[in-house]
């Protein structure tokens, strides 16, 4: 290992960091004799004053899927990152198959055999399946492709995620996001990598999918590739993974099989206590229906849906992707149109415009926090603030003053951790983001408070917290619609439960009385099968 | 907090710093004439000219849309209003007719723009053409020349000349002053009011916008209205200045009136823009234009430098949000090396 130490600002730069070791230290040298296909080892980052990855290391073998553990901000997209060429470390050595691996960009990567997928979907919507694939490694000459030479590699690349039936001209911006993201990772074959990054690959994908990419992951892995996966969900990578490694605050806390542990010791090693509790709940009590949704129907979905809401009560909807969740929330928040149907407040009736609901009492969550929740660009303050400014005005003039005040008394209250209410909401974490957006609902004075996966890409002890607040918005006497994909926190947290399939309310029933096999069975009923009256 | 506050005077240093270099280099190579009273009422009533219509821009641009029809806009109110005059209709309505061509013109792009979602790009390089060619029909193809008895003494004492003693209050070109007004009126606007922060919104994230419950489409038309009344003020200041209309006089002085917003730190994306950073930023080509023709650069030249500053302008103020990223990559790997 100390050979790859060629390079004497390294090592410097090592013997500084020599000064404070971390509490742990992964076994290294273990894995290197069983011939590791990648190892990382002591990888240092800072940005600024602040350290993302303190002397982090760790080992891939081939044939071997590592999961990735951590809570947001731990460190994992940064560590991938050092691996892919988009960061250089600071310090630390890197070696693929034995022989030194010092990436100066993206393309040292990917010639190394190294290629990542992301979260978020990195292709070209305008241009075909081949050439997508074939972006970046075409095989040129004089700066022309040529197409019937690579035909083949890319049906090849193609036949391995079972897209065998896709054709290479389609244009991918038609094609669903699964087959994007397994387009992406027949890309990442094609350039011949055999180390594949997974950056939370499944967060877009709906259930069935999710099995397909596992099984592609396996296939991968039985080839002899080396994968690392990132994701929250711990079912997941207990059905994917072969080890695990956790880091805390850019450091290893842990490192093993992943058959030796239980969840429990994995979230207690995220977040560096234990967590008795991963489901908070406030006692509340559901009162009076008062919200009537009568059936609502929307262009193509959500189709007829009627439903009461009581106050001080957690809803949850389930479905899978698809199903109409996100669209019933739009409509019932007046962001979509609607072709029929209405709702009644304390029997009178609302007009459907986002101004009318939002004044009857409606807040809304938006599932896509990046682009429509939040003005990425635009402060903390300005973004609790937005929609309500008109209770700081007098004579057409806002009270800057008296804004920020109630703008930062509510920014404690959801516990937003930021340097100050001026700084940009692009600069805050994931977490952080997700409480501006809900500390903005709180700002509008919101009764019936309609949330859009709340949790998505949120790191344990945030989502505890927000599950938390849920049950004090009910204690409140508030209601809480609560969309979500993950049914364990559905059926934890909700006092009903709603199942939706094909833009229908399939079944309503106390959270209690769902198993996650029935909730399953009844999101994937088929159309003829009878729809269980729902009834308050 | 004070980096940052440096950073929002930005345009005011790099103003600044081409102030002195022009007075350094007239007093060495000129006549030192620039540095003058005379110059800078001139410098600063021709500014006036390309930052009233600025402001309008100014909102667009924060919204973040663009509007290439601002230029024959200007030309097509000013013409209305020379024709108005030349008809020997009373001020009022001349100047009432005036704002009500502005109006219309930003009122036609809003609608446009709000309805059929097309990019504002295209809406206003077709409403551009559009309103050049009205201009042309209205004035039979030729310029419109309103009789000097027409015009009233106040109107010609908005010009941007230097005549300093005929000014409303002395020595203060009345242009400057009206600039100020419109300009502290607005920021007021964007700063202080729901609808200036909508536009913030808007300008930022649309969607975001939407969900919050704000009326876009209205927002859209109210802020391209708004350009619209600006833009008519411009075209005052314009008539004001060579006491005729000529609807094609217009043509590419809507990329001088982008330049100027761009300048001050408006970013083509949307959400970011200040009224402050829209007046300096016409000062600064206005300086560039007065301290190259003391110098005897040829106009040509002047072309090139405008054009070099604004690129620099762009590229310092996409360092200060870390773009590129190879340019802060380097000083990382010098600093490790």
């Amino acid at each position: 290992m100390m050979s790859n130490n060629e390079n004497a600002g390294i090592s410097a730069a090592q013997a500084e960091n020599s000064s404070n070791t971390p509490p742990y230290r992964p076994p290294v040298d273990a894995a290197l004799l069983s011939g590791c296909l990648l190892t990382m080892n002591s990888i240092c980052k800072s940005f600024g004053p602040t350290r993302a990855l303190n002397s982090v290391s760790l080992s891939v073998q081939s044939g071997e899927v590592l999961a990735l553990i951590g809570e947001n901000g731990a460190g994992k997209s940064t560590l991938l990152k050092v691996l892919s060429g988009a960061h250089r470390a600071d310090a630390g050595t890197m070696s693929i198959d034995n022989k030194p691996y010092r990436p100066r960009g993206p393309q040292d990567a990917r010639a190394a055999g190294v290629a990542m997928i992301y979260q978020e979907l990195n292709l070209a919507p305008d241009l075909s399946v081949e050439d997508n694939l074939l972006l970046g490694h075409s095989n040129v000459g004089a700066g022309f492709l040529f197409r019937s030479r690579q035909r083949e590699q890319v049906q090849e690349a193609l036949n391995m995620v079972g897209l065998n039936s896709l054709s290479p001209t389609a244009i991918v911006g038609e094609q669903s996001v699964a087959t994007q993201q397994l387009l992406e990772i027949s890309r990442a074959l094609i350039s011949k990598a055999n180390i594949i990054l997974f950056d939370e690959p499944t967060s877009s994908l709906p259930q069935k999918d999710v099995h397909r990419l596992f099984e592609i992951i396996d296939r991968l892995k039985r080839q002899g590739m080396g994968l690392v996966y990132i994701s929250h969900f711990l079912e997941e990578v207990r059905a994917v993974a072969d080890s695990y490694s956790v880091l805390r605050d850019g450091e290893n806390v842990g490192d093993g099989r992943i058959d030796d542990v239980n969840d429990d010791q994995i979230v207690s090693m995220m977040v560096g206590r234990d967590v008795n509790d991963l489901f908070p709940s406030v006692p509340h009590e559901p009162g009076e229906p008062w919200v009537s949704i009568d059936r609502l129907q929307g262009d193509s979905v959500p189709s007829e849906i009627s439903l009461d809401l009581r106050r001080g009560e957690i809803f949850g909807i389930s479905g899978l992707v698809g199903a109409g969740r996100t669209e019933l929330l739009r409509t019932m928040f007046g962001l979509d149109h609607i072709t029929g149907g209405q709702i009644q407040i304390d029997n009178s009736r609302v007009r459907h415009s986002v101004r009318s609901k939002m004044r009857a009492g409606f807040g809304m969550l938006s599932e896509d926090r990046k682009q429509e929740g939040l003005a990425q660009d635009l402060s903390l303050i300005e973004n609790t603030t937005l929609g309500n400014l008109d209770k700081y005005t007098t004579f057409g003039l806002i009270n800057l003053r008296a804004r920020s005040r109630v703008a930062q008394e509510l920014m404690e209250q959801v516990e937003v951790k930021s340097h100050s209410g001026h700084q940009r909401v692009s600069e805050l974490s994931g977490g952080n983001q997700q409480k501006v957006a809900i500390a903005r609902i709180l700002h509008q004075d919101a009764e019936i408070l309609l949330m859009d996966e709340p949790t998505k890409g949120i790191d344990v002890g945030t989502k505890a917290e927000i599950y938390r607040l849920m049950g004090t918005l009910a204690a409140q006497g508030k209601t809480v619609v609560f969309v979500s994909s993950y049914l364990p926190e559905l059926l934890a947290v909700c006092d009903r439960v709603g199942v939706m399939s094909r833009g229908q309310m399939r079944a309503i029933r106390d959270a209690e009385q769902w198993t996650e096999d029935e909730v399953m069975a009844t999101a994937m009923a088929l159309e003829e099968s009878p729809v269980i009256n729902p009834q308050v | 907090m004070v980096k940052k506050l440096l950073w929002q005077l930005g345009p005011l240093v790099a103003l600044f710093v081409i102030m002195l270099l022009f007075t350094i280099a007239d007093s060495i190579l000129g006549e030192g004439y620039f540095m003058s009273a005379r110059n800078l009422r001139v410098i600063s009533s021709s500014a006036a000219l390309i930052a009233v219509p600025a402001f309008g821009m100014t909102l667009i641009i924060i919204s973040g849309g663009i509007d290439l029809s601002a230029g024959t806009a200007l030309t097509l109110s000013g013409t209305a209003l020379a024709l108005s005059l030349k008809a020997g209709d009373p001020i009022m309505n001349a100047f009432m007719l005036m704002l009500l061509t502005g109006c219309l013109c930003g009122l036609a792009n809003g609608v446009m723009i709000s309805a059929t979602k097309v990019v504002p790009f295209i809406v206003t390089l077709g409403t551009m053409t559009i309103f050049l060619g009205i201009g042309q029909i209205i004035s039979g193809e030729s310029t419109v020349y309103a009789p000097k008895e027409n015009i009233p003494d106040w109107l010609s004492l908005c010009y941007t000349g230097s005549n300093n003693e005929k000014y409303l209050i002395p020595k203060i070109p009345t242009s400057v002053l009206l600039a100020i007004m419109l300009g502290v009126g607005v920021a007021t606007m964007m700063r202080y009011t729901v609808f200036g922060r909508n536009v913030f919104a808007i300008g930022s994230s649309e969607s975001t916008a939407r969900l919050c419950g704000i009326n876009v489409p209205g927002t859209v038309i109210a802020v391209y209205t708004i350009a619209g009344f600006f833009v008519a003020i411009g075209g005052l200041l314009y008539f004001a200045d060579v006491k005729n209309g000529n609807p094609s006089d217009g043509t590419g002085k809507e990329l001088e009136i982008i330049a100027a917003v761009v300048l001050g730190g408006g970013s083509l994306s949307g959400g970011r823009g200040s009224i402050f950073g829209t007046m300096i930023g016409a000062l600064i080509i206005t300086a560039i234009r007065s301290g190259c023709s003391q110098l005897s650069i040829p106009n040509t030249y002047t072309h090139i430098i405008i054009g070099c500053i604004i690129i620099i302008a762009v590229i310092v103020d996409q360092l200060r949000h870390g773009s590129p990223e190879w340019f802060f990559r380097m000083f990382r790997n010098q600093n490790t090396a």
